[in-house]
């Protein structure tokens, strides 16, 4: 058994098990740490595989910003968690026979199938000896395939704009600076001179 | 003992049935259903770096980013989502969101 064996043994049983956590935890903050740990196996897995690039910004977008966000609003909403976890157990059984009847499926389609001979490849991955990992993905990222890119900015940007816009709430009978207005103030709407008759004073 | 293409695709499919699994264990808790969508994201995403390597072909993985990218925004919307309704009801059970009869 190679290390590179020893190593994917490793990565996968801590990722499947940490997946088994996410989904069967009681606590969700919990969960949320089990998703990270399966995340970082999973980019271990993605080193193995040489898709180095890949790994490390799984490990950005997800362990540095999903999981962050998700643990961000499991503790910020007040939510009775122990409440939402009933009945958990009457879905059980048909859970597990479903997932036993699709994994089944899976494994039978992955056993049973073998890869054509000779497939045309869109765009080769040059020797790892010239270009490295993320070399390589940049060379095709930023000329073929640069239309997937620029819809992927896109994408960030739309989910980015929607995030804001649905979160954003303005609050009632808060006082806010109108600064047009104040501008606009001239001394002629600003003070007003009245003659003040002695002993009588002013009604305002 | 070679780690080949059947191995990685095998830990997919695990992943995959998990993240199906959870959707149907926690179908009250709209969290741990994302969360359990994240992980089935995962799993197409490990299916797709595992061809691209596996055939030496780079496309693979610029599909990978692609779909790293809809599941970072998928998760940001469904949370804002999330957020703005329990600013209005006060609760996250899925079965309270009914209001659309869908």
């Amino acid at each position: 058994m190679t290390v590179a064996a020893i190593f994917f043994y490793l990565f996968a049983a801590m990722c499947v098990a940490s997946a088994v956590m996410v989904v069967a935890a009681r606590n969700p903050v919990h969960s949320v740490l089990f998703l990270i740990l399966a995340f970082v196996n999973a980019a271990g897995l993605f080193v193995l595989m040489g898709a180095e690039f890949l790994a490390m910004i799984l490990i950005v977008v997800y362990v540095g910003a999903v999981a962050v966000l998700f643990l961000f609003v499991v503790m910020m909403l007040d939510v009775d968690f122990a409440e939402l976890r009933q009945g958990v157990l009457q879905y059980l059984p048909f859970g597990l026979l479903m997932g036993a009847i699709f994994l089944a499926e899976l494994l039978f389609v992955v056993g049973a199938w073998t890869l054509g001979a000779n497939l045309p490849l869109a765009s080769p991955i040059p020797p790892i000896a010239n270009v490295s990992n993320t070399e390589a993905l940049g060379l095709v990222l930023y000329t073929k395939y640069v239309y997937f890119f620029e819809i992927a900015g896109l994408v960030l940007l739309v989910a980015m704009i929607g995030a804001i816009v649905l979160t954003l709430h303005h609050r009632e009978r808060v006082r806010r600076q109108n600064i047009g207005e104040q501008v606009a103030r001239t001394p002629a709407t600003a003070v007003e001179l009245r003659t003040v008759k002695p002993g009588q004073g002013l009604d305002a | 003992m070679i780690v080949g293409l059947a191995h990685y695709l095998s830990v997919a499919a695990i992943l995959f049935t998990l993240g199906v699994f959870g959707i149907f264990l926690n179908r009250k808790n709209v969290i741990i259903i994302l969360m359990s969508i994240e992980l089935i994201l995962l799993a197409v995403n490990i299916n797709l770096v595992a061809f691209s390597t596996h055939l030496g072909d780079i496309v693979g993985q610029v599909y990978a980013l692609l779909v790293l990218t809809v599941a970072a925004a998928e998760a940001a919307i469904g949370l804002a989502i999330l957020v703005a309704y329990y600013r209005n009801r006060g609760s996250i059970a899925v079965e309270d969101i009914n209001s659309m009869k869908g």
